[in-house]
């Protein structure tokens, strides 16, 4: 018998399905070279361009006062967009697990579609609600509120393009852990706040702060629908993104390139959050070994 | 603290879960809801929880009607089939929460000395420093017995307690249970779809059957006299035999057995296993012997009646039957219940 427990050290063993060296390699290599030239080859592009003439242009452009102002305004976008939109996900997130009524796969597919439309869309469709020929536009400018061409506009374009995504990261993991937990603390005499605070949040903390960060990012990225309703005007109503379309159309190049560069470090820190919270159990990788698989609501399974 | 519920109705959009439910609930008694899936059994125990609220008649807690206090106000201890323990608090923090968050405020030292309290009473001393996920099922199970206790409920809820241990740990944890309910002398409801497990740990089984109650008594009134075919398969295995009443008897291949209360016609002899005996010469029911199961404590035949039914019983280990082996099944009790009307 103890033949059998000899590994079989000079046979070659035959390939597992879709394992063959030859196409291993090709696949690998083509994936490699198309990552390098789409992805990688820009970036570099950028940090070259952006300092190719120096760390004195680099401090200098963003020194600037319109980029300095497009980056305020891009910071202060995200200082209320992001907070509105998580407090938005939670609720609807909320709403979507622990609750059931009417109209509950519509709100779902309602909350995707900022995912699917193209930004622009979005952008010119506030143009019709909020502008003057628009529903509310002579409303808001009778009272003196501009919210098209002004910061308002841009918080709300860039709100609707982020609507998901807070939300999306909860739903499933809220889903897959059902009610029990807030069953218990309520049982156990905890007031709803109270249970929110001490139960709920504490168990959808990495996944909310993942869709947070790429929430963030996504916000100060915005360019499409963005630019539609903000009117680029210099220094005023630029954002970043629209700061360095203009920047090199008025032939700036190293400018366009210093602004970009700063959007692409953000991006790096953006990633850099991502991999740390999805190792702690975030986003794809999610970890459910701490809790047993939950039946996702009795209600729904008398027995 | 004594519970009734009177005439309690619950529907899930178009489906009747639970019809017209009443039931009394002696104070300091431990009650059993026994049902398959989908008689109820969870429901009415949600509601008594006030985790889902009736759509019509009323529960009372002693005195008071407690049909529409919230959960929260209720008073009662609840726990999860799947223990529902918080995953990012530690053993005794997840027992100590119900004193946290309580209306009552109680000292710090008040609530860790109630802590050490309750985990020796389940027997878990040293462990509250361990996160859930660092614990085994049973240890789990105690620890949400643990924190439903700790704020001292007027009824202690159990949801299918021990569904999702394996069989050692669910004995153990049965007769463990038992003796804390002897020891705090709380009023105790707990759902199961596990006859064995609602007879051994009960004083008293409700049987449920799409969402009624179809008998209630003691497991020694519900075994001796099940008042129904459904009850009588649903308590254990039982073999059925068609049978004929005439003049007070029943009769079954050539055997008769004396039947009371029952009309003229078609019937069905319900029989356990251990009510049947095998015999080489008559009189009884002529069969033919299947298959022997060999087991530790027995063995099983199966046999097949001249008709064409089969039976299962049991014989002692020493009894020589082989398999093909003709010879007649004598039935030493029966029930006997009029047939079901044809579909």
């Amino acid at each position: 018998m103890s033949a059998n427990l000899t590994p079989n050290l000079g046979r070659r063993k035959p390939p597992r399905v879709g394992d063959g060296p030859l196409f291993r390699r090709a696949l690998i290599g083509t994936v490699l070279v198309i990552g390098a030239f789409l992805i990688l080859a820009p970036l570099i592009v950028i940090g070259f361009e952006a300092f190719k003439q120096g760390w004195k242009t680099y401090s200098a452009t963003i020194a600037n006062p319109d980029t300095r102002h497009a980056i305020l305004l891009t910071v202060v976008t995200a200082l209320i967009a992001v907070p509105v939109n998580t407090a938005f996900g939670v609720a609807a997130a909320w709403a979507i697990t622990k609750f059931d009524f009417r109209g509950k796969r519509f709100l779902l597919v309602l909350i995707e579609i900022p995912f699917s439309v193209s930004p622009i869309v979005a952008g010119v469709a506030y143009l019709f609600v909020y502008g003057l020929q628009g529903i509310f536009g002579p409303y808001f400018d009778a009272h003196g509120i501009k919210v098209l061409f002004a910061l308002p506009g841009i918080i709300l374009a860039s709100m609707f393009v982020t609507a998901p995504f807070v939300a999306r990261e909860l739903i499933p993991l809220m889903q897959s852990q059902g009610r029990d937990l807030e069953e218990a603390a309520t049982s156990l005499g905890a007031s709803g706040w109270r249970t929110f605070i001490s139960v709920t949040l504490p168990n959808i903390k990495w996944a909310l702060l993942y869709g947070v960060v790429l929430c963030n990012a996504r916000v100060m990225g915005e360019f499409g629908a963005v630019s539609v309703v903000s009117g680029n005007i210099r220094g005023q109503t630029n954002t970043l993104p629209l700061h360095i379309e203009l920047l090199y159309h008025d032939y700036q190049t190293a400018g366009a390139f210093a602004s970009a560069s700063i959007l692409a470090i953000i991006a790096v820190f953006t990633i850099i959050a991502k991999v740390a919270l999805e190792k702690q159990g975030a986003g794809r990788a999610r970890k459910t070994a701490t809790r047993p698989a939950l039946a996702s609501n009795p209600a729904e399974k008398p027995s | 603290m004594k519970i009734r519920l009177d005439h309690v109705v619950k529907t899930f959009d178009t489906f009747r879960a639970v019809k017209d439910v009443s039931l009394d609930i002696e104070s300091g008694e431990l009650v059993a809801l026994l049902g398959p899936s989908g008689s109820g059994k969870t429901t009415i125990l949600r509601m008594v929880a006030g985790l889902e609220y009736s759509d019509g008649g009323h529960i009372y807690f002693g005195e008071q009607d407690a049909t529409d206090i919230p959960v929260r106000d209720r008073g009662v201890g609840f726990v999860f089939q799947h223990y529902a323990l918080f995953p990012h608090m530690t053993v005794a923090e997840n027992i100590a929460f119900g004193m946290k968050v309580s209306k009552v405020k109680r000292e710090k030292a008040a609530i860790d000395a109630r802590v050490t309290e309750l985990l020796r009473l389940v027997r878990l001393e040293g462990l509250g420093d361990r996160f859930p996920a660092q614990i085994s099922g049973g240890q789990r199970q105690r620890v949400a017995l643990a924190r439903a206790l700790a704020v001292d409920p007027k009824v202690l809820l159990l949801d299918e307690p021990f569904g999702a241990l394996d069989a050692n740990v669910r004995k153990d944890l049965r007769r463990w249970l038992r003796e804390i309910h002897e020891e705090l002398g709380i009023t105790t409801l707990f759902v199961t779809h596990d006859q064995e497990e609602a007879l051994d740990l009960a004083d008293r089984v409700v049987i449920l059957k799409d969402g009624q109650i179809v008998q209630q008594g003691t497991p020694e009134e519900v075994c001796r006299n099940p008042q129904s075919a459904f009850v009588m398969r649903f308590l254990g295995d039982a073999n059925v035999l068609s049978a004929e009443v005439r003049d007070g008897k029943a009769h079954v291949g050539g055997t008769a057995i004396d039947v009371e209360g029952l009309a003229e016609g078609k019937a069905e002899l319900y029989a356990r296993p251990s009510d049947l005996d095998w015999s080489e010469q008559g009189p009884g029911i002529p069969a033919l012997i299947s298959r022997v199961l060999d087991r530790a404590d027995g063995r099983r035949v199966i046999a097949t009646t001249e008709a064409g039914e089969h039976l299962e019983f049991d014989v002692a280990p020493e009894r020589t039957v082989k398999a093909g082996e003709g010879g007649f099944v004598t039935v030493r009790r029966a029930k006997v219940f009029a047939a079901p009307p044809p579909p």
